[in-house]
Protein backbone atom coordinates (compact mmCIF):
# COMPACT_ATOMS: atom_id res chain seq x y z
CA UNK A 1 0.00 0.00 0.00
CA UNK A 2 2.70 2.47 1.04
CA UNK A 3 4.79 1.12 -1.80
CA UNK A 4 2.29 2.00 -4.46
CA UNK A 5 1.71 5.40 -2.91
CA UNK A 6 5.44 6.13 -2.85
CA UNK A 7 5.81 4.95 -6.38
CA UNK A 8 2.90 7.13 -7.37
CA UNK A 9 4.50 10.16 -5.75
CA UNK A 10 7.92 9.60 -7.30
CA UNK A 11 6.35 8.93 -10.66
CA UNK A 12 4.24 12.08 -10.46
CA UNK A 13 7.21 14.19 -9.42
CA UNK A 14 9.52 13.07 -12.24
CA UNK A 15 6.74 12.94 -14.76
CA UNK A 16 5.98 16.61 -14.08
CA UNK A 17 9.64 17.55 -14.02
CA UNK A 18 10.08 16.29 -17.57
CA UNK A 19 6.65 16.95 -18.96
CA UNK A 20 6.14 20.51 -17.71
CA UNK A 21 9.05 22.10 -19.63
CA UNK A 22 8.22 20.05 -22.72
CA UNK A 23 4.61 21.12 -22.63
CA UNK A 24 5.56 24.73 -22.06
CA UNK A 25 8.01 24.66 -24.99
CA UNK A 26 5.40 23.10 -27.30
CA UNK A 27 2.78 25.69 -26.43
CA UNK A 28 5.15 28.61 -26.73
CA UNK A 29 6.16 27.27 -30.15
CA UNK A 30 2.49 27.12 -31.17
CA UNK A 31 1.84 30.62 -29.84
CA UNK A 32 4.86 32.15 -31.53
CA UNK A 33 4.83 30.23 -34.81
CA UNK A 34 2.59 32.56 -36.86
CA UNK A 35 4.25 35.73 -35.58
CA UNK A 36 7.75 34.44 -36.27
CA UNK A 37 6.75 33.37 -39.79
CA UNK A 38 5.08 36.75 -40.32
CA UNK A 39 8.18 38.72 -39.32
CA UNK A 40 10.72 36.49 -41.13
CA UNK A 41 8.90 36.65 -44.45
CA UNK A 42 8.37 40.40 -44.22
CA UNK A 43 12.03 40.47 -45.34
CA UNK A 44 11.39 38.09 -48.27
CA UNK A 45 13.23 39.08 -51.43
CA UNK A 46 10.50 37.80 -53.72
CA UNK A 47 6.78 38.09 -54.33
CA UNK A 48 5.49 35.34 -52.04
CA UNK A 49 5.93 35.41 -48.25
CA UNK A 50 6.36 31.61 -47.98
CA UNK A 51 9.43 29.34 -47.89
CA UNK A 52 12.05 29.26 -49.20
CA UNK A 53 13.49 32.55 -48.00
CA UNK A 54 15.16 33.84 -51.14
CA UNK A 55 17.06 36.71 -49.60
CA UNK A 56 16.74 39.61 -47.22
CA UNK A 57 15.33 42.94 -48.31
CA UNK A 58 13.79 46.00 -46.69
CA UNK A 59 11.89 46.79 -49.90
CA UNK A 60 8.48 45.91 -48.42
CA UNK A 61 8.99 48.20 -45.45
CA UNK A 62 9.90 51.02 -47.84
CA UNK A 63 6.73 50.14 -49.75
CA UNK A 64 4.63 50.42 -46.60
CA UNK A 65 6.18 53.70 -45.52
CA UNK A 66 5.54 55.28 -48.92
CA UNK A 67 1.92 54.05 -49.07
CA UNK A 68 -0.18 57.15 -48.43
CA UNK A 69 -3.44 55.30 -47.86
CA UNK A 70 -1.81 53.12 -45.20
CA UNK A 71 -0.18 56.03 -43.43
CA UNK A 72 -3.43 58.01 -43.47
CA UNK A 73 -5.21 54.97 -42.01
CA UNK A 74 -2.53 54.66 -39.34
CA UNK A 75 -3.01 58.30 -38.36
CA UNK A 76 -6.80 57.84 -38.31
CA UNK A 77 -6.42 54.81 -36.06
CA UNK A 78 -4.20 56.70 -33.63
CA UNK A 79 -6.64 59.63 -33.46
CA UNK A 80 -9.73 57.43 -33.02
CA UNK A 81 -7.98 55.26 -30.42
CA UNK A 82 -6.76 58.23 -28.37
CA UNK A 83 -9.98 60.24 -28.40
CA UNK A 84 -12.33 57.31 -27.85
CA UNK A 85 -10.17 55.87 -25.06
CA UNK A 86 -9.92 59.25 -23.32
CA UNK A 87 -13.72 59.60 -23.55
CA UNK A 88 -14.30 56.08 -22.21
CA UNK A 89 -11.83 56.74 -19.41
CA UNK A 90 -13.49 59.99 -18.28
CA UNK A 91 -17.00 58.52 -18.45
CA UNK A 92 -15.87 55.34 -16.71
CA UNK A 93 -14.00 57.27 -14.02
CA UNK A 94 -16.94 59.54 -13.19
CA UNK A 95 -19.39 56.64 -13.12
CA UNK A 96 -17.12 54.40 -11.04
CA UNK A 97 -16.49 57.17 -8.49
CA UNK A 98 -20.18 57.96 -8.22
CA UNK A 99 -21.17 54.32 -7.74
CA UNK A 100 -18.33 53.49 -5.36
CA UNK A 101 -18.95 56.30 -2.89
CA UNK A 102 -22.71 56.88 -2.93
CA UNK A 103 -25.49 54.43 -2.26
CA UNK A 104 -27.90 55.03 -5.10
CA UNK A 105 -31.20 53.27 -5.73
CA UNK A 106 -30.80 50.76 -8.54
CA UNK A 107 -27.01 50.87 -8.47
CA UNK A 108 -26.75 47.14 -9.24
CA UNK A 109 -28.87 47.70 -12.33
CA UNK A 110 -26.70 50.63 -13.44
CA UNK A 111 -23.55 48.60 -12.91
CA UNK A 112 -25.05 45.82 -15.01
CA UNK A 113 -25.97 48.27 -17.76
CA UNK A 114 -22.46 49.72 -17.88
CA UNK A 115 -20.85 46.25 -18.02
CA UNK A 116 -23.38 44.80 -20.49
CA UNK A 117 -21.65 45.75 -23.78
CA UNK A 118 -18.75 43.52 -22.70
CA UNK A 119 -20.94 40.44 -23.11
CA UNK A 120 -22.29 41.41 -26.53
CA UNK A 121 -20.57 40.59 -29.81
CA UNK A 122 -18.93 43.60 -31.41
CA UNK A 123 -20.69 42.65 -34.64
CA UNK A 124 -24.07 43.28 -33.01
CA UNK A 125 -22.94 46.62 -31.56
CA UNK A 126 -21.65 47.60 -35.01
CA UNK A 127 -24.82 46.56 -36.85
CA UNK A 128 -26.98 48.39 -34.31
CA UNK A 129 -25.03 51.62 -34.71
CA UNK A 130 -24.99 51.27 -38.48
CA UNK A 131 -28.76 50.86 -38.50
CA UNK A 132 -29.21 53.83 -36.14
CA UNK A 133 -27.04 55.99 -38.40
CA UNK A 134 -29.08 54.85 -41.41
CA UNK A 135 -32.39 55.66 -39.69
CA UNK A 136 -31.14 59.08 -38.65
CA UNK A 137 -29.86 59.77 -42.16
CA UNK A 138 -26.30 60.37 -40.93
CA UNK A 139 -23.28 59.36 -43.00
CA UNK A 140 -20.89 56.91 -41.43
CA UNK A 141 -17.51 58.35 -40.45
CA UNK A 142 -14.57 58.05 -38.12
CA UNK A 143 -16.74 59.83 -35.52
CA UNK A 144 -19.27 57.02 -35.66
CA UNK A 145 -16.41 54.54 -35.28
CA UNK A 146 -15.09 56.44 -32.26
CA UNK A 147 -18.54 56.45 -30.65
CA UNK A 148 -18.71 52.69 -31.12
CA UNK A 149 -15.24 52.24 -29.64
CA UNK A 150 -16.32 54.14 -26.52
CA UNK A 151 -19.11 51.56 -26.15
CA UNK A 152 -16.67 48.63 -26.18
CA UNK A 153 -14.12 50.36 -23.92
CA UNK A 154 -16.41 51.97 -21.35
CA UNK A 155 -17.24 48.63 -19.60
CA UNK A 156 -13.53 47.87 -19.39
CA UNK A 157 -12.58 51.29 -17.96
CA UNK A 158 -15.52 51.23 -15.57
CA UNK A 159 -14.78 47.70 -14.32
CA UNK A 160 -11.05 48.35 -13.80
CA UNK A 161 -11.62 51.65 -11.97
CA UNK A 162 -14.58 50.42 -9.92
CA UNK A 163 -12.53 47.44 -8.74
CA UNK A 164 -9.62 49.73 -7.82
CA UNK A 165 -11.63 52.01 -5.52
CA UNK A 166 -11.14 50.98 -1.93
CA UNK A 167 -12.08 52.40 1.45
CA UNK A 168 -8.69 54.01 2.00
CA UNK A 169 -9.49 56.28 -0.95
CA UNK A 170 -12.74 57.32 0.58
CA UNK A 171 -11.17 58.49 3.84
CA UNK A 172 -8.58 60.55 1.95
CA UNK A 173 -11.38 62.14 -0.04
CA UNK A 174 -13.34 62.87 3.14
CA UNK A 175 -10.26 64.49 4.65
CA UNK A 176 -9.85 66.72 1.60
CA UNK A 177 -13.51 67.66 1.72
CA UNK A 178 -13.33 68.45 5.42
CA UNK A 179 -10.43 70.75 4.67
CA UNK A 180 -12.72 72.67 2.32
CA UNK A 181 -11.88 71.30 -1.13
CA UNK A 182 -14.68 71.42 -3.69
CA UNK A 183 -15.90 68.17 -5.29
CA UNK A 184 -14.11 68.91 -8.55
CA UNK A 185 -10.85 69.56 -6.69
CA UNK A 186 -11.23 66.36 -4.66
CA UNK A 187 -11.66 64.37 -7.90
CA UNK A 188 -8.76 66.05 -9.63
CA UNK A 189 -6.24 66.31 -6.77
CA UNK A 190 -7.12 63.31 -4.59
CA UNK A 191 -9.14 60.60 -6.33
CA UNK A 192 -7.47 60.65 -9.74
CA UNK A 193 -3.83 60.67 -8.51
CA UNK A 194 -4.52 57.79 -6.12
CA UNK A 195 -5.98 55.77 -8.98
CA UNK A 196 -3.23 56.68 -11.44
CA UNK A 197 -1.93 53.13 -12.11
CA UNK A 198 -5.46 51.87 -12.80
CA UNK A 199 -6.27 54.93 -14.90
CA UNK A 200 -3.18 54.36 -17.03
CA UNK A 201 -3.87 50.65 -17.36
CA UNK A 202 -7.48 51.27 -18.40
CA UNK A 203 -6.43 53.94 -20.88
CA UNK A 204 -3.70 51.92 -22.58
CA UNK A 205 -5.81 48.76 -22.72
CA UNK A 206 -8.59 50.80 -24.35
CA UNK A 207 -6.13 52.28 -26.83
CA UNK A 208 -4.92 48.84 -27.89
CA UNK A 209 -8.47 47.48 -28.21
CA UNK A 210 -9.62 50.45 -30.28
CA UNK A 211 -6.42 50.37 -32.34
CA UNK A 212 -7.06 46.72 -33.23
CA UNK A 213 -10.85 46.83 -33.61
CA UNK A 214 -12.08 45.80 -37.05
CA UNK A 215 -15.79 45.20 -37.44
CA UNK A 216 -17.12 48.52 -36.06
CA UNK A 217 -14.57 50.45 -38.11
CA UNK A 218 -15.35 48.34 -41.18
CA UNK A 219 -19.10 48.99 -41.01
CA UNK A 220 -19.00 52.57 -39.79
CA UNK A 221 -16.43 54.18 -42.09
CA UNK A 222 -16.44 54.69 -45.80
CA UNK A 223 -13.61 56.78 -47.27
CA UNK A 224 -11.52 57.63 -44.23
CA UNK A 225 -10.73 54.24 -42.75
CA UNK A 226 -8.70 52.91 -39.82
CA UNK A 227 -5.62 50.72 -40.10
CA UNK A 228 -7.28 47.29 -39.63
CA UNK A 229 -9.76 48.13 -42.41
CA UNK A 230 -6.95 49.24 -44.72
CA UNK A 231 -5.04 46.03 -43.95
CA UNK A 232 -8.23 44.09 -44.71
CA UNK A 233 -8.34 45.58 -48.19
CA UNK A 234 -4.64 44.69 -48.63
CA UNK A 235 -5.57 41.05 -47.96
CA UNK A 236 -7.66 40.92 -51.11
CA UNK A 237 -4.43 40.79 -53.12
CA UNK A 238 -3.64 37.45 -51.47
CA UNK A 239 -0.33 36.55 -49.86
CA UNK A 240 1.96 39.54 -50.08
CA UNK A 241 5.18 40.39 -48.20
CA UNK A 242 3.91 43.95 -47.89
CA UNK A 243 1.10 42.71 -45.64
CA UNK A 244 3.78 40.95 -43.58
CA UNK A 245 5.67 44.23 -43.27
CA UNK A 246 2.55 46.12 -42.12
CA UNK A 247 1.76 43.37 -39.62
CA UNK A 248 5.30 43.39 -38.26
CA UNK A 249 5.21 47.18 -37.85
CA UNK A 250 1.88 47.03 -36.02
CA UNK A 251 3.34 44.36 -33.75
CA UNK A 252 6.35 46.56 -33.05
CA UNK A 253 4.18 49.58 -32.18
CA UNK A 254 1.88 47.53 -29.94
CA UNK A 255 4.80 45.95 -28.09
CA UNK A 256 6.25 49.45 -27.61
CA UNK A 257 2.94 50.53 -26.02
CA UNK A 258 3.00 47.37 -23.90
CA UNK A 259 6.51 48.07 -22.64
CA UNK A 260 5.48 51.64 -21.85
CA UNK A 261 2.52 50.26 -19.89
CA UNK A 262 4.76 47.78 -18.08
CA UNK A 263 7.18 50.55 -17.10
CA UNK A 264 4.53 53.03 -15.96
CA UNK A 265 1.20 51.62 -14.88
CA UNK A 266 2.14 48.18 -13.65
CA UNK A 267 5.58 48.90 -12.21
CA UNK A 268 4.60 49.17 -8.57
CA UNK A 269 1.97 46.46 -8.68
CA UNK A 270 2.49 42.92 -7.57
CA UNK A 271 2.20 40.43 -10.43
CA UNK B 1 -26.51 63.09 1.72
CA UNK B 2 -29.08 64.67 -0.56
CA UNK B 3 -26.43 66.80 -2.24
CA UNK B 4 -24.19 63.76 -2.47
CA UNK B 5 -26.82 61.79 -4.33
CA UNK B 6 -27.53 64.58 -6.77
CA UNK B 7 -23.83 64.95 -7.48
CA UNK B 8 -23.45 61.19 -7.97
CA UNK B 9 -26.35 61.20 -10.44
CA UNK B 10 -24.72 64.01 -12.41
CA UNK B 11 -21.47 62.06 -12.52
CA UNK B 12 -23.23 58.89 -13.62
CA UNK B 13 -25.34 60.57 -16.28
CA UNK B 14 -22.80 60.82 -19.14
CA UNK B 15 -21.82 57.14 -19.02
CA UNK B 16 -25.41 55.93 -18.61
CA UNK B 17 -26.72 58.18 -21.38
CA UNK B 18 -23.91 57.08 -23.71
CA UNK B 19 -24.73 53.41 -23.16
CA UNK B 20 -28.48 54.06 -23.54
CA UNK B 21 -28.06 56.10 -26.73
CA UNK B 22 -25.37 54.10 -28.50
CA UNK B 23 -25.92 50.59 -27.17
CA UNK B 24 -29.44 49.96 -25.87
CA UNK B 25 -31.32 52.17 -28.34
CA UNK B 26 -29.52 50.74 -31.41
CA UNK B 27 -30.13 47.25 -30.09
CA UNK B 28 -33.85 47.97 -29.65
CA UNK B 29 -33.83 49.36 -33.17
CA UNK B 30 -32.33 46.13 -34.46
CA UNK B 31 -34.97 44.05 -32.73
CA UNK B 32 -37.65 46.25 -34.31
CA UNK B 33 -35.99 45.99 -37.71
CA UNK B 34 -35.83 42.21 -37.46
CA UNK B 35 -39.65 42.13 -37.63
CA UNK B 36 -39.74 44.26 -40.79
CA UNK B 37 -39.51 42.70 -44.24
CA UNK B 38 -38.15 43.47 -47.67
CA UNK B 39 -40.60 44.37 -50.41
CA UNK B 40 -39.06 45.07 -53.81
CA UNK B 41 -35.68 45.90 -52.27
CA UNK B 42 -37.27 48.38 -49.85
CA UNK B 43 -37.61 47.85 -46.10
CA UNK B 44 -41.27 47.61 -45.12
CA UNK B 45 -41.64 48.30 -41.39
CA UNK B 46 -44.18 46.30 -39.45
CA UNK B 47 -44.55 43.22 -37.37
CA UNK B 48 -43.81 40.20 -39.55
CA UNK B 49 -42.21 36.94 -38.54
CA UNK B 50 -40.92 36.35 -42.10
CA UNK B 51 -37.24 36.62 -41.25
CA UNK B 52 -37.42 34.25 -38.31
CA UNK B 53 -39.50 31.81 -40.33
CA UNK B 54 -36.90 31.92 -43.07
CA UNK B 55 -34.08 31.43 -40.56
CA UNK B 56 -35.87 28.32 -39.32
CA UNK B 57 -36.77 26.87 -42.72
CA UNK B 58 -33.90 27.89 -45.00
CA UNK B 59 -31.26 25.19 -44.48
CA UNK B 60 -28.48 27.38 -45.93
CA UNK B 61 -29.11 29.95 -43.19
CA UNK B 62 -29.98 27.64 -40.30
CA UNK B 63 -26.82 25.65 -40.95
CA UNK B 64 -24.83 28.81 -40.20
CA UNK B 65 -25.93 28.67 -36.57
CA UNK B 66 -25.05 24.98 -36.36
CA UNK B 67 -21.62 25.57 -37.92
CA UNK B 68 -21.00 28.49 -35.55
CA UNK B 69 -22.04 26.45 -32.52
CA UNK B 70 -19.88 23.49 -33.55
CA UNK B 71 -16.81 25.64 -34.18
CA UNK B 72 -17.30 27.68 -30.99
CA UNK B 73 -17.77 24.59 -28.81
CA UNK B 74 -14.73 22.86 -30.32
CA UNK B 75 -12.61 25.98 -29.89
CA UNK B 76 -13.71 26.58 -26.30
CA UNK B 77 -13.02 22.99 -25.21
CA UNK B 78 -9.63 22.68 -26.97
CA UNK B 79 -8.51 26.13 -25.76
CA UNK B 80 -9.31 25.32 -22.12
CA UNK B 81 -7.60 21.92 -22.33
CA UNK B 82 -4.46 23.54 -23.78
CA UNK B 83 -4.43 26.71 -21.67
CA UNK B 84 -5.11 25.20 -18.24
CA UNK B 85 -1.87 23.16 -18.03
CA UNK B 86 0.13 26.11 -19.34
CA UNK B 87 -1.37 28.48 -16.76
CA UNK B 88 -0.83 25.82 -14.07
CA UNK B 89 2.82 25.33 -15.04
CA UNK B 90 3.45 29.09 -15.04
CA UNK B 91 1.70 29.57 -11.69
CA UNK B 92 3.06 26.51 -9.88
CA UNK B 93 6.31 25.37 -11.48
CA UNK B 94 7.96 28.56 -12.77
CA UNK B 95 9.99 30.46 -10.11
CA UNK B 96 8.02 33.45 -8.80
CA UNK B 97 10.23 36.17 -10.25
CA UNK B 98 10.08 34.65 -13.76
CA UNK B 99 6.30 34.25 -13.80
CA UNK B 100 5.50 37.73 -15.01
CA UNK B 101 7.93 37.38 -17.92
CA UNK B 102 6.62 33.90 -18.77
CA UNK B 103 3.08 35.25 -18.84
CA UNK B 104 4.01 38.30 -20.92
CA UNK B 105 5.70 36.02 -23.45
CA UNK B 106 2.73 33.67 -23.54
CA UNK B 107 0.46 36.52 -24.64
CA UNK B 108 2.91 38.53 -26.74
CA UNK B 109 1.33 37.66 -30.12
CA UNK B 110 -1.88 39.08 -28.65
CA UNK B 111 -0.42 42.41 -29.63
CA UNK B 112 -0.24 41.82 -33.34
CA UNK B 113 -3.19 43.10 -35.29
CA UNK B 114 -6.16 40.71 -35.12
CA UNK B 115 -6.58 40.76 -38.90
CA UNK B 116 -2.87 40.12 -39.44
CA UNK B 117 -2.86 37.22 -36.95
CA UNK B 118 -5.39 35.30 -39.02
CA UNK B 119 -3.44 36.16 -42.16
CA UNK B 120 -0.24 34.80 -40.56
CA UNK B 121 -1.91 31.41 -40.20
CA UNK B 122 -2.40 31.43 -43.96
CA UNK B 123 1.38 31.64 -44.28
CA UNK B 124 1.73 28.67 -41.96
CA UNK B 125 -1.12 26.46 -43.19
CA UNK B 126 -1.42 27.44 -46.86
CA UNK B 127 -0.70 25.24 -49.91
CA UNK B 128 2.89 26.51 -50.09
CA UNK B 129 2.97 27.39 -46.41
CA UNK B 130 5.49 26.51 -43.74
CA UNK B 131 3.84 23.28 -42.60
CA UNK B 132 3.40 21.79 -46.06
CA UNK B 133 6.89 22.90 -46.99
CA UNK B 134 8.44 21.24 -43.95
CA UNK B 135 6.45 18.02 -44.30
CA UNK B 136 7.21 17.71 -48.02
CA UNK B 137 10.84 18.63 -47.47
CA UNK B 138 11.11 15.86 -44.88
CA UNK B 139 9.50 13.46 -47.34
CA UNK B 140 6.57 12.71 -45.02
CA UNK B 141 3.96 13.71 -47.58
CA UNK B 142 4.11 13.94 -51.36
CA UNK B 143 1.17 16.25 -51.96
CA UNK B 144 0.46 19.43 -49.95
CA UNK B 145 -2.23 18.98 -47.30
CA UNK B 146 -5.34 21.09 -47.77
CA UNK B 147 -5.04 22.72 -44.35
CA UNK B 148 -6.08 26.26 -45.12
CA UNK B 149 -9.55 27.17 -46.38
CA UNK B 150 -11.11 24.64 -44.02
CA UNK B 151 -12.77 24.37 -40.66
CA UNK B 152 -9.49 23.03 -39.25
CA UNK B 153 -7.75 26.28 -40.18
CA UNK B 154 -10.52 28.36 -38.58
CA UNK B 155 -10.33 26.30 -35.39
CA UNK B 156 -6.51 26.57 -35.26
CA UNK B 157 -6.66 30.34 -35.75
CA UNK B 158 -9.26 30.70 -33.00
CA UNK B 159 -7.51 28.32 -30.58
CA UNK B 160 -4.30 30.30 -31.00
CA UNK B 161 -6.04 33.47 -29.89
CA UNK B 162 -8.06 31.97 -27.05
CA UNK B 163 -5.22 29.91 -25.56
CA UNK B 164 -3.50 33.23 -24.89
CA UNK B 165 -6.64 34.80 -23.41
CA UNK B 166 -7.49 31.78 -21.23
CA UNK B 167 -3.92 31.37 -19.99
CA UNK B 168 -4.22 34.90 -18.60
CA UNK B 169 -7.59 34.41 -16.87
CA UNK B 170 -6.80 30.94 -15.49
CA UNK B 171 -3.37 32.06 -14.28
CA UNK B 172 -4.97 34.97 -12.41
CA UNK B 173 -7.32 32.46 -10.80
CA UNK B 174 -4.60 30.01 -9.82
CA UNK B 175 -2.59 32.80 -8.20
CA UNK B 176 -5.50 33.61 -5.90
CA UNK B 177 -5.45 30.10 -4.47
CA UNK B 178 -4.04 30.16 -0.95
CA UNK B 179 -0.86 27.98 -1.12
CA UNK B 180 -1.81 26.55 2.31
CA UNK B 181 -4.65 24.57 0.78
CA UNK B 182 -2.29 22.69 -1.50
CA UNK B 183 0.18 22.16 1.34
CA UNK B 184 -2.57 20.98 3.66
CA UNK B 185 -3.74 18.44 1.09
CA UNK B 186 -0.17 17.19 0.69
CA UNK B 187 0.26 16.93 4.48
CA UNK B 188 -2.89 14.87 4.69
CA UNK B 189 -1.39 12.45 2.18
CA UNK B 190 -2.95 13.47 -1.12
CA UNK B 191 -0.77 13.04 -4.21
CA UNK B 192 -0.44 15.78 -6.81
CA UNK B 193 -3.25 14.38 -8.92
CA UNK B 194 -5.70 14.10 -6.04
CA UNK B 195 -4.78 17.59 -4.84
CA UNK B 196 -5.45 18.89 -8.29
CA UNK B 197 -8.75 17.05 -8.72
CA UNK B 198 -10.21 17.77 -5.27
CA UNK B 199 -8.68 21.14 -4.36
CA UNK B 200 -7.28 23.13 -7.27
CA UNK B 201 -9.79 22.33 -9.98
CA UNK B 202 -12.98 23.04 -7.98
CA UNK B 203 -11.54 26.31 -6.66
CA UNK B 204 -10.53 27.53 -10.12
CA UNK B 205 -13.81 26.55 -11.73
CA UNK B 206 -15.26 30.12 -11.62
CA UNK B 207 -12.22 31.37 -13.52
CA UNK B 208 -12.55 28.61 -16.10
CA UNK B 209 -16.23 29.31 -16.61
CA UNK B 210 -15.66 33.06 -16.94
CA UNK B 211 -12.92 32.43 -19.49
CA UNK B 212 -15.05 29.90 -21.35
CA UNK B 213 -17.95 32.33 -21.52
CA UNK B 214 -15.70 35.10 -22.83
CA UNK B 215 -14.30 32.68 -25.41
CA UNK B 216 -17.80 31.67 -26.42
CA UNK B 217 -18.99 35.27 -26.88
CA UNK B 218 -15.93 36.45 -28.78
CA UNK B 219 -15.70 33.32 -30.92
CA UNK B 220 -19.33 32.99 -31.97
CA UNK B 221 -19.52 36.65 -32.99
CA UNK B 222 -16.26 36.75 -34.93
CA UNK B 223 -16.31 37.43 -38.65
CA UNK B 224 -12.62 37.80 -39.50
CA UNK B 225 -11.12 34.43 -38.62
CA UNK B 226 -13.61 32.22 -40.53
CA UNK B 227 -13.65 34.71 -43.39
CA UNK B 228 -9.86 34.59 -43.81
CA UNK B 229 -9.18 30.97 -42.88
CA UNK B 230 -12.42 29.08 -43.39
CA UNK B 231 -12.76 28.98 -47.17
CA UNK B 232 -16.11 28.82 -48.94
CA UNK B 233 -17.30 25.34 -48.00
CA UNK B 234 -19.32 26.46 -45.02
CA UNK B 235 -20.32 29.80 -43.58
CA UNK B 236 -20.65 30.81 -39.94
CA UNK B 237 -23.56 32.92 -38.66
CA UNK B 238 -21.58 36.20 -38.67
CA UNK B 239 -20.49 35.52 -42.25
CA UNK B 240 -24.12 34.98 -43.28
CA UNK B 241 -25.13 38.17 -41.44
CA UNK B 242 -22.49 40.16 -43.30
CA UNK B 243 -23.55 38.58 -46.58
CA UNK B 244 -27.24 39.38 -46.01
CA UNK B 245 -26.30 42.95 -45.30
CA UNK B 246 -23.66 43.48 -47.95
CA UNK B 247 -24.37 41.56 -51.11
CA UNK B 248 -28.10 41.04 -50.52
CA UNK B 249 -28.83 44.42 -48.91
CA UNK B 250 -31.36 42.66 -46.69
CA UNK B 251 -31.07 44.61 -43.44
CA UNK B 252 -34.13 43.08 -41.72
CA UNK B 253 -32.77 39.56 -42.28
CA UNK B 254 -29.32 40.61 -40.98
CA UNK B 255 -31.04 42.12 -37.94
CA UNK B 256 -33.06 38.95 -37.28
CA UNK B 257 -29.92 36.80 -37.48
CA UNK B 258 -28.17 39.21 -35.10
CA UNK B 259 -31.04 38.75 -32.64
CA UNK B 260 -30.57 34.98 -32.99
CA UNK B 261 -26.85 35.42 -32.31
CA UNK B 262 -27.62 37.55 -29.29
CA UNK B 263 -30.15 34.98 -28.06
CA UNK B 264 -27.52 32.26 -28.28
CA UNK B 265 -25.13 34.34 -26.17
CA UNK B 266 -27.88 35.00 -23.60
CA UNK B 267 -28.59 31.25 -23.38
CA UNK B 268 -24.88 30.61 -22.84
CA UNK B 269 -24.88 33.30 -20.17
CA UNK B 270 -27.82 31.75 -18.34
CA UNK B 271 -26.18 28.34 -18.54
CA UNK B 272 -23.11 29.51 -16.66
CA UNK B 273 -24.45 32.53 -14.74
CA UNK B 274 -23.93 30.72 -11.42
CA UNK B 275 -20.17 30.78 -11.75
CA UNK B 276 -19.66 33.95 -13.79
CA UNK B 277 -17.65 36.85 -12.39
CA UNK B 278 -17.84 39.30 -15.27
CA UNK B 279 -17.27 42.35 -13.10
CA UNK B 280 -14.01 40.88 -11.79
CA UNK B 281 -12.17 40.32 -15.04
Amino acid sequence: MTGTKNFQKIFAKNFLKILAPLYMAALYAFIFLPVVVLVIFSFQDGRLPVPPLKGITLKWYADVLSDRALLAALLNSLIVATISSATALVLGFLAATALARTLLPGSALIRGLLIAPMAVSTLIIALGLMNLWRELGLTVSLWATGIGHVIINLPLCFAILYAAMGDQHRSAERAARDLGASEARVLWHVTAPMLMPSLLAAFFLSVTFSWDEFIIAFLLTRFDVTLPVEIWSLLKSGLNPKTNAVGSLVFLISVAILILLELTAFRKRKP
Amino acid sequence: MMRDRRLASVMLAPAVLWVLAFFLLPFAGMVALSFARMQNRVVEPGFFADNYARFWSDPAIFKGLIVSLEITTTVTVISILLAYPLAWIIAMRVPAHWQRLALLLAVLPFWTSYVVRSYSWLLVLGQKGVVNNALMGAGIIAEPLGLSASRTATVIGFVHFFVMLLTLTIYANLRQLPPNYVRAAADLGAGPFRTFWHIILPLTLPGIVTGAFLTFVLCIGDYITPQILGGNNELTLPQIIMMQMGRQGNFPMAAALSVVLMGTVVLAYLACARWLRLDRI
